[in-house]
């Protein structure tokens, strides 16, 4: 027979076509609208795992997201394997398999469960105590060993083929939750006009009244109430409701995260549809109606598979017309227990007992349970339970002392009352309150403009939750701005019962015993290792927590924290707020990491930044490197070439006749008004204000400490306009830096700053033949030596359009840059490239820029500088502005260290085997007898193979470098110990006479 | 004497038409970053034939031509006809800053009914027609990248950006409006 415990005409899942399913292999049927857990129940199905540390058999606890036991995998497919699911929110579907986890052979037989037997060894702090010595042995053989044993679900092995999405939104009044209170919330906020969201973690809304079949709202079934206002909401254009979705963060600001369950559900998801959607909501009221979760009873062996709670053994029957059992018990200290009994007993379900733990309960319910002809056993504990994979039997025995009892029994519900949901609350760093008359933390202070109602709130009666709702939202409305809407009262009523409830161990559960009563199933802590905690001296819930591991599972112990809390206060002797509420943090319940990253992955993970000459090079061959978010040319080889040929053949091909390449990536930034040259004085060592229009100057700008922090050349291009470069991974923090300053220091200046860095296509030609290939293509500038000598910049148009022309060199030849718009940048390249074909020239890229450069001892910020290298360790004191009275680092250069004997300078270094190129990075010391650690007096910079110069050359930072010209130093490698010589940084024409052709 | 130099655009040949959205680059303009204090502005204004705007998220606009408040001292004037903006802010003797970034940016035209959940896939701003109403402006962000945001309809926004971020943004705004609906 299928689904032998689903009851005929129960419930309110549609009997129609039913879902198949699997469970480790094994094939079942449920119904659309059935959780895993509710399928499962209806085929009998209640071992779903093995616990955490001991491996004990466990089935469901709940109905719901506070699910400690019932985790399992769901297998999509190869790639789509998410481990640890509850199996009470994942969503039945047609094709669904699901697999146990945490056990070996077989869920039914598990080796590991002789942990179970080992129990007693396994205390609170046990890997604190035990794996302490041989301290080596813990990597290599205790840690391996436990991961291997305990641990639920495994990690995915393959990359996730989902993709995820991301949605900021806004809204006057977001509503978390969506059962009765939420809903009335939401009603009275949507009716001011007020934009709403409101979000639900369930499929379908409602809350509490999927199992509380008796309550009635304004005249209807409360189902059919929550149902009907659904659909008003999401009818109205002002009001975004939205379903599967989790309010899982609380953040400053009343920022809130939701994260939106789309496929999951599904049996064949549209592949366009995102598998979740993070919602980053900023409301300007937030209404907490998260409701409460029911606590379990602790008593010795509460965690077998059977055991619920009472309120998810109503869900199940109520919503999703399943019978837990055949032959029910239950197990409480408070009234609403007695609802679940009453609800199956009326569907013809054997109720063994009620064992309530209270001497005298009082309540209609309790009488309705004995007119029901249940037996209730008031002032009785059980004390013990039997069945291996499933509870059999309960033991039950009066508190006051007598005779012993027991049940057969195929089920035990268990409620020690309820626990508001104060999670988002206290996220909100919202202080909590504790009321000492019902035993809970409520919401005490607010700090964010927010504000909690019905259950969570503490007002668990129907008619005061929804009218208290009710109100809410019409005042968060107002307080958004709205007008309030007419006050009304709401119509509502319950059967459903309210007590106070106990917290902590049950009775019978007393200090000393050695049974095992869990407080936290997932991470299989019980009662005793509590109190061993309170005794070993943990005063504070936070020690106790770490100690123990409780409330530290996935489920954060929305179950157990209070049980845990009472246990240790108990031990202490001192009231629950005096031991603490150990903190909630987001997120309530596990959200993937795929949410979150949401589309930043692959090509969208960053963005990619390309110059307009990229396909260009891309179809020359080039081998790009990336410099920050940029694709730069690295080099291009031709057929059969590495980078060192192509890198020698590049090098040489632009000092013997020229070299194109694509330097747009420079930063750029346009400083332009009456006071430009003024700002620049400040900003940059050199000076400027009698730099004439038409020239140029390479500029050094420091930090206030003195240190530099960038550089690049500076083009005149009117008295009140400069054109500045700067690095390429310097672009935005040089503009930050200035404007910081501008804004800051300098305000009175009346100067601006763009940056034009994506403004101009920057195609550098460089090499004796430069002029030559540029010549026909340049309108309205004299490019002659006599016109526009070396460092000068001229405004004409370069084949035909608009451009700067750059005298400049970075190569120590004689070079041009022409700067165009940039989405001229390609054309233009393109007809260089190909003039320069007829002369001979290469393209180049930024390998062959580096060599060359190095040869002449031009320095690159960030590999010569370090953040701790002044202008004179540089050797570019020439470019500090003597008469200067001011500028950013003045006071820094002046510093004792920064002009003391000894800094470190830089000086070439060439080895004394021509062919050996050393590392970048490479240590240097002066005595290579010394013995270890020697002192290391300097690193090399720059390395490269010098084709130009048939030989290696290096750049250095050596302490008092500049004093020891012509000396031999040594760079001690791993294998050998290499000789170099120290040299002047400049390694090919020495002179500078290439500049000028 | 050599050919002219040819445009190439950054988003050549891309688009995208789906359901409630569509993506396409839009056309060169002419642009340019101004800046100036309060005393410059309506000598600015009349050479350029629109009120600079001086509101936070506003902007102003007069046939093809466009100026945006970016902050208190900075618009982005931007002219679909491609008026040269450099030479008519050069005729003004009061004190400002005009940069040319006709090519610095580029134009991603976005529109549909769905066009708010699209750019709201990756801008925190409130998109809203009430809070970000047809002629609103704002430099703000698009995932990693900086744009600037322009309601041109309810429908209707244009999306700034600098050149090397286009590929980036229209593929955050492509995989956005892909999403099945919601």
């Amino acid at each position: 027979m299928t689904q032998p415990f689903r009851l005929p005409g129960v419930g309110r899942l549609d009997a129609g076509k039913p879902l198949a399913f699997t469970f480790d292999g094994k094939s079942y049927t449920g119904r659309e609208g059935d959780t895993l857990a509710s399928a499962l129940l209806a085929n009998g199905v209640h071992l779903v795992g093995r616990s955490f540390k001991y491996h004990r058999p466990r089935g469901f606890l709940s109905a719901g997201p506070e699910e400690p036991n019932a985790l399992v995998g769901i297998h999509r497919d190869a790639a789509r394997k998410t481990p640890n699911v509850r199996a009470t929110v994942q969503e039945l579907y047609d094709g669904l398999a699901a697999v146990s986890q945490n056990r070996w052979p077989s869920l039914a037989f598990d080796i590991g469960a002789i942990s179970d037997l080992n129990a007693p060894l396994f205390s609170a702090g046990f890997y604190y105590k035990t794996f302490k010595w041989p301290r080596a042995a813990w990597d290599r053989l205790y840690e391996p060993a436990i991961r291997r044993a305990a641990g639920l679900g495994n990690a995915p092995d393959k990359p996730d083929p989902d993709h995820y999405a991301n949605r900021f939104a806004h809204c006057d009044v977001l509503v978390i939750g969506a059962g009765p209170a939420g809903l009335a919330a939401a009603l009275a906020a949507c009716e001011t006009g007020a934009r709403v969201i409101l979000a639900d973690e369930q499929p379908v809304p409602g809350g509490r009244l999927r199992f509380e079949a008796d309550a009635r709202i304004e005249g209807k079934s409360g189902w059919d109430w929550a149902e009907e206002t659904v659909a008003r909401l999401a009818a109205r254009d002002n009001v975004r409701v939205l379903t599967r979705t989790t309010g899982f963060g609380y953040y400053a600001q009343n920022m809130i995260g939701l994260v939106e369950r789309v496929t999951d559900h599904l049996a064949n998801p549209d592949p366009n549809a995102p598998r979740e959607r993070l919602w980053q909501v900023r409301a300007k009221r937030v209404v907490l109606a998260t409701g409460a979760i029911e606590r379990h009873m602790v008593f010795p062996d509460n965690d077998r598979p059977g055991i619920m709670l009472a309120s998810s053994a109503r869900t199940y029957l109520n919503h999703f017309g399943v019978a837990v059992g055949n032959r029910i018990a239950v197990y409480a200290a408070e009234d609403s227990a007695y609802a679940a009994a009453i609800d199956l007993k009326k569907h013809g379900v054997g109720i063994a007992a009620i064992i309530d733990s209270r001497a005298a309960p009082e309540s209609p319910a309790v009488e309705e349970a004995r007119a029901l002809g249940i037996d209730v056993l008031a002032g009785h504990a059980v004390i013990g339970t039997d069945g291996r994979l499933r509870v059999r039997r309960v033991h039950v025995a009066p508190i006051s002392g007598g005779p012993h009892r027991e049940f057969q029994v195929d089920a035990l519900l268990t409620s020690s009352g309820w626990t508001p949901a104060v999670h988002l609350f206290s996220q909100s760093r919202g202080k909590l309150a504790f009321d000492e008359a019902t035993q809970r933390f409520l919401p005490g202070l607010y700090v964010q403009d927010a504000v909690s109602v019905g259950s969570c709130n503490g007002t668990f009666d129907l008619a005061s939750s929804v009218n208290e709702a009710f109100d809410a939202g019409a005042k968060v409305a107002k307080e958004a701005g709205f007008r309030k809407p007419r006050a009304r009262q709401m119509e509502a009523s319950s059967g459903t019962p309210w007590s106070i409830g106990m917290a902590g161990a049950s009775p019978g559960v007393e200090p000393g015993t050695s049974k095992m009563a869990f407080v936290d199933f997932q991470n299989d802590v019980t009662a005793k290792d509590i109190r061993q905690a309170v005794r070993e001296g943990m005063r504070s819930i936070e020690h106790v927590k770490r100690f123990t591991t409780t409330g530290m599972a996935t489920d954060q112990g929305k179950t157990s924290n209070l049980h845990g809390l009472a246990i240790a206060s108990q031990m202490l002797g001192k009231p629950i707020p005096e031991v603490g509420l150990t903190t909630f943090r987001p997120p309530y319940t596990p959200v993937t990491f795929g949410a979150l990253v949401g589309h930043s992955r692959g090509r969208l993970f960053e963005p990619t930044r390309r110059t307009p000459t990229h396909d260009w090079a891309k179809a020359q061959g080039a081998v790009f490197e990336d410099v920050g978010q940029w694709k730069r040319a690295r080099y291009f080889p031709q057929v059969g070439e590495d980078m060192h040929a192509a890198v020698a053949r590049e090098s040489r091909t632009v000092r013997e006749t020229a070299g194109i390449f694509d330097a747009s990536t420079l930063g750029k930034i346009e400083v332009v008004g009456p006071d430009a040259a003024r700002f620049m004085e400040l900003m940059y060592t050199n000076p400027w204000a009698k730099l004439g229009v038409g020239r140029c100057r390479y500029g050094i700008m420091l930090r206030e400490d003195g240190f530099i922090y960038d550089d690049g050349v500076v083009g005149r291009i009117a008295e009140d306009r400069f054109h500045v470069t700067t690095t390429t991974g310097g672009a935005p923090r040089v503009l930050h830096h200035m404007e910081d300053y501008l804004q800051t220091e300098f305000p009175d200046l009346k100067v601006w700053l763009t940056s034009t860095s994506e403004q101009w296509a920057v195609i550098a030609v460089q090499g004796p033949r430069s002029r030559e290939i540029i010549a026909p293509f340049v309108e309205g500038i004299d490019i002659s030596d006599e016109a526009m000598p070396h460092m000068s910049v001229r405004e004409g148009r370069v084949c035909g359009v608009p451009a700067r022309l750059f005298r400049i060199s970075f190569t120590g030849e004689r070079g041009f840059e022409i700067n165009v718009p940039a989405d001229y940048g390609l054309s233009v390249w393109k007809s260089i490239w190909a003039e320069g074909q007829k002369h001979g020239a290469c393209a180049y890229g930024t390998e062959t820029m580096h060599v060359l450069r190095a040869e002449k001892g031009f320095i690159i910020v960030g590999q010569e500088t370090d953040g701790t290298v002044t202008p004179d360790d540089a050797g570019l004191s020439w470019a500090i502005g003597r008469k200067k009275a001011d500028f950013v680092g003045i006071r820094g250069l002046r510093r004792p260290d920064l002009v003391a004997e000894g800094r470190k300078q830089l000086v070439g270094l060439k080895t004394v085997d021509p062919q050996i190129v050393l590392d970048e990075g490479a240590q240097i010391v002066a005595d290579p007898d010394q013995p270890v650690p020697m002192k290391m007096i300097g690193h090399v910079t720059s390395s490269y193979w010098s084709s130009n110069c048939g030989r290696s050359i290096a750049l250095a930072l050596i302490e008092n470098g500049r004093a020891r010209m012509g000396e031999r130093l040594y760079v001690p490698m791993p294998d050998e110990m290499v000789e170099a010589e120290v040299t002047s940084t400049i390694f090919f024409d020495e002179k500078g006479e290439r500049l000028h052709g | 004497m050599a050919e002219t130099a040819r445009r190439t655009f950054a988003l050549e040949g891309r688009s995208y038409d789906g359901d409630g959205i569509s993506l396409a680059p839009a056309g060169p303009a002419s642009r340019i970053s101004l800046r100036a204090p309060a005393e410059s502005l309506a000598a600015l204004s009349e050479a350029l034939g629109l009120d600079l705007p001086v509101r936070p998220k506003a902007s102003a606009r007069k046939n093809a031509r466009a100026a945006l408040w970016l902050g208190p001292d900075e618009w982005l004037v931007i002219d679909e006809g491609g008026a040269d903006l450099m030479a008519i802010c050069a005729r003004v003797a009061a004190l400002h800053s005009a940069v040319d970034i006709s090519h610095r940016n580029l134009a991603i035209l976005v529109s549909g009914r769905r066009v708010e959940d699209v750019l709201n896939a990756a801008c925190p701003q409130d998109l809203s027609v009430a809070r970000f109403p047809v002629g609103a402006a704002s430099r703000t962000v698009f995932g990693k990248a900086e744009i600037v945001l322009w309601r041109i309809g309810e429908d209707a926004f244009h999306v700034e950006c600098w050149r090397s971020f286009a590929d980036y943004v229209f593929g955050l705004l492509d995989a956005a409006g892909r999403e099945a609906v919601r």
